[in-house]
């Protein structure tokens, strides 16, 4: 018997997304985390005994993404060493919390095993991007690629109708248009839309955010209520697969593994203005906006502005320096209906952390994007994603290619 | 929902009989049976008579009867035991690429400590040639083990011809018959061999206990230290309740051996000639011939064996990909793989392996259930849409595609 659901959850909160049969199954990605716990105990208490085709109304799933198994050295331990992988992604620990929960709330659990596939799609552009002296992103590119495409195409085979995921977002149908919109969570300070600018009208048509009414605390007070055997498990909140947040040192590991080296080429440390002041250690270890830790003492303050991967070059300059206003945008998916040589205002975050600021966005030809700033913006990184939002709704969103002066 | 059990090899349910004759032994017979008192006779007698109904339905002698906790101590206390026995200078054992991983990485143990170790291919068939086996052995070879029946496809092994080379070239050899035991006729005097693995879950028996036939004058070191156990073979404390488990399923699966063949066999056959009849693009992975009349692993095109695997539950099926033990993990099976089957073709084979409990209808409910779920998953595989739209002006490319 499950626990009585606390706080009350009304039923049509969690169906977001409409067309979608009922009763229907759902499989829900259970990282074995808060979250993604307190989504599926939602859906469990709301969703009917069975689901559609006769299968079980909702089924958990974790996706297996990384075997922390395979660059040991980032462990700290020996290979086939056990239990000592402290890092987040898949390890055991967290399949153990995943299936811990799905057993407490009566769900068949399932691990599905998408190692090549992300490794294909999400773990090499982030070695690639990471090498063109990009600061990546992967999350956004597990979301689009794994997560909203593998999964669903998954869980459709094993004959559920639906996916929901622990993430802050909302979707809702526009009734006039028939278009999906995607909506920031109704907490701002976890809202994770930024991370799902890539998902398309198929994906969102077929996906539940059941969290996307609630914040962390009423999700904690939920996992609590319902006494989830992961109700105190600290938030995550590194990239899942680089253990320890140390980028450099798994792409040293990864690289290594396939024989070959993070080379770092001569270069300089240059000024805007032409003065080279000394020489960069491997531009892999400086990311727009760094003050610290350039080894370089001057008069006054200096900060990483551009990498120019090509003459591996670090260029520092001022705090001022740092803002930017117009940049471009490559491979944009409109969640609204968007057309070429449209220019429209919206908000634009273009990191994680950052408060979307105002602007114009232009829409060009090839999947490309022109923003401009109303004020200039601090650090403005290549390989971020840019994410254009209209009041609470997400527009559309692409990659950060370049930075205008 | 409607449950059908198609994973014996993995493991089997215990039989009723079996789970009685255990039941005394944990609350009334519970002695120790190294004790000397009444207690620890009932127990001991308990043990021995396990041993008497073991050796019966392998042909051998009680006192060749070691206990351990299953088929992979057994496995490692062959292959660690006849090697460190041994006191040659060099050391080679011969093993084949398709064993159980107990096997297998017992082997790979053994090499990091300095042993030779050759690992014989397998055929497409999924069966060891005795030739290539023979060619192998050199003057440090110390041990030969070679499996009987193999987990994934079923095949059967031709150990007598290899307990033969085995012989004449007087060297040990081992086989773990955790498998076979049960399922088809094992007689160690037939196959020739030294030793031989069992478990006593895979024949209706409980978890947790196996045995090692260990032949009368086979010099074995053993693996654990402590008392005298086990003619000093196996020390701890005796797992009776397990052993007479162990001993009674041995007992019923020598009555029903004849009944397994023929009936089972019949069952298995019924539901592979469904599944074939019924699903284009399916292939038995295996010699057809050489078979446990129990087992049928099929290779489906187009098809995740994963996503099968969690559809067919999803329904009331079990079934597997592969051995338990590597379920979850992204490495194709090493098995398919040593048959030469690519990376695509290992990820589509899913074994189906039957039980004396199975019945007709249970595998009515699968030819059911099957060609659906197969269904549900071709129509989402991306390659599988644009090989049957193309399959018209360009089969040849299509095909390309989909092996890709």
């Amino acid at each position: 018997m499950l626990p009585a659901p606390s706080p009350q959850v009304p039923k049509r909160r969690l169906w977001l997304s409409a067309e979608l049969p009922i009763p229907m199954t759902i499989a829900v990605a259970m990282s074995g985390g808060v979250d993604s716990s307190v989504a599926a105990a939602l859906l469990a208490e709301n969703n009917s005994a069975a689901g559609s085709n006769g299968s079980p109304a909702v089924i958990g799933m974790t996706m297996q993404l990384w075997n922390q198994r395979r660059l040991p050295s980032l462990l700290g331990s020996e290979e086939g060493e056990p239990g000592r992988a402290s890092g987040r992604c898949c390890s055991l620990d967290d399949v153990y919390d995943a299936r811990r929960v799905a057993s407490f709330l009566g769900l068949p659990y399932y691990v599905v095993n998408f190692e090549d596939r992300f490794e294909q799609e999400v773990v090499r552009p982030f070695v690639k991007s990471y090498l063109a002296g990009e600061t990546p992103i992967p999350c956004s590119l597990c979301n689009t690629e794994i997560k909203f495409a593998q999964f669903i195409e998954t869980a459709r085979k094993i004959g559920a109708d639906a996916v929901a995921t622990g993430h802050y977002a909302r979707v809702r149908k526009d009734p006039d248009s028939g278009r999906y919109r995607l909506f920031t969570g109704r907490d701002p300070s976890k809202d994770q839309s930024y991370f799902l600018f890539g998902l398309t009208q198929e994906q969102l048509a077929r996906t539940l955010f059941p969290l996307g009414e609630f914040n962390k605390e009423q999700v904690r007070a939920m996992a609590r209520a319902r006494n989830l055997p992961v109700a105190e498990k600290p938030d995550s909140q590194e990239i899942c697969f680089v253990p320890t947040g140390n980028y450099r040192g798994f792409i040293d590991a990864y690289l290594n593994e396939q024989g070959r080296k993070l080379e770092d080429a001569a270069g300089d440390v240059i000024t805007t203005d032409g003065r080279v002041l000394g020489e960069p250690q491997g531009l892999g270890n400086y990311t727009i906006g760094q003050r610290k830790g350039l080894g370089i003492a001057t008069g006054t303050p200096l900060y990483v502005i551009g990498l120019d991967r090509a003459r591996n070059r670090v260029v520092v300059g001022s705090n001022q320096e740092l803002l930017k206003s117009r940049l471009l945008v490559r491979e944009i998916n409109w969640i609204r209906s968007v057309n070429e040589g449209e220019s429209f205002e919206a908000r634009v975050k273009i990191r994680n952390k950052h408060f979307p600021a105002d602007a114009r966005v232009e829409a060009r030809p090839n999947g490309e994007a022109f923003v401009e700033f109303t004020t200039p913006q601090r650090a403005i990184t290549p390989g971020q994603a840019a994410v254009f939002y209209d009041e609470d709704e997400v527009v559309g969103g692409g990659w950060i290619t370049r930075v205008l002066d | 929902m409607r449950r059908v059990y198609l994973d014996n090899n993995a493991t089997t349910p215990v039989a009723p009989e079996v789970f009685e004759a255990m039941k005394p032994y944990f609350l009334e017979d519970f002695g120790n049976a190294s004790s000397i008192h009444w207690y620890g006779q009932r127990a001991k007698a308990a043990m021995e008579s396990s041993r008497e109904q073991i050796a019966r339905l392998l042909n051998a002698r009680p006192n060749e009867i070691v206990f351990t906790s299953g088929g992979t101590e057994s496995d490692n206390t062959a292959l660690f035991g006849i090697v460190e026995a041994s006191r040659a200078e060099k050391k080679h054992i011969i093993t084949t690429a398709i064993e159980h991983h107990a096997v297998l990485h017992t082997a790979k143990a053994l090499e990091k400590r300095g042993v030779r170790v050759t690992y014989v291919r397998a055929g497409s068939s999924g069966v060891v040639d005795p030739a290539d086996v023979e060619k192998a052995i050199g003057l440090d070879t110390v041990l030969i083990s070679v499996m009987h029946a193999n987990n994934e496809l079923g095949t059967i092994q031709p150990l007598e011809e290899i307990g033969r080379i085995a012989r004449e070239h007087d060297i040990y050899f081992h086989t773990d018959a955790v498998q076979s035991v049960g399922k088809i006729p094992v007689d160690v005097e037939s196959l020739g061999v030294d030793l031989l693995s069992l478990s006593a879950h895979k024949l209706h028996g409980p978890k947790g206990v196996g045995a090692l036939y260990v032949r009368k004058s086979t010099i074995l070191r053993k693996l654990l230290y402590g008392g005298h156990h086990e003619r000093d073979h196996r020390p701890g404390t005796e797992n009776v309740p397990g052993i007479v488990g162990l001993g009674k399923a041995a007992e019923l699966a020598g009555r029903h051996l004849a009944e397994g063949i023929t009936r089972v066999g019949a069952l298995r056959n019924r539901l592979e000639d469904g599944i074939l009849a019924s699903i284009p693009l399916a292939t038995v992975v295996g010699d057809k011939s050489r078979r446990l009349p129990t087992t049928t692993n099929i290779s489906f095109d187009y098809i995740e064996g994963e996503g099968f695997v969690i559809a067919m539950d999803l329904r009331g099926v079990a079934c597997s990909t592969g051995a338990a033990c590597s379920a979850g993990s992204v490495e194709p099976s090493h098995v398919l793989s040593a048959i030469g089957r690519t990376r695509q073709q290992a990820r589509s084979s899913i074994r189906f392996s039957l039980g004396r409990f199975n019945t007709a209808e249970d595998i009515e409910y699968t030819l059911e259930v099957l060609p659906r779920v197969v269904e549900q998953l071709r129509s989402l595989s991306p390659h599988y849409k644009k090989d049957a739209a193309g399959a018209q002006p360009s089969g040849s490319k299509a095909k390309a595609v989909a092996e890709r």
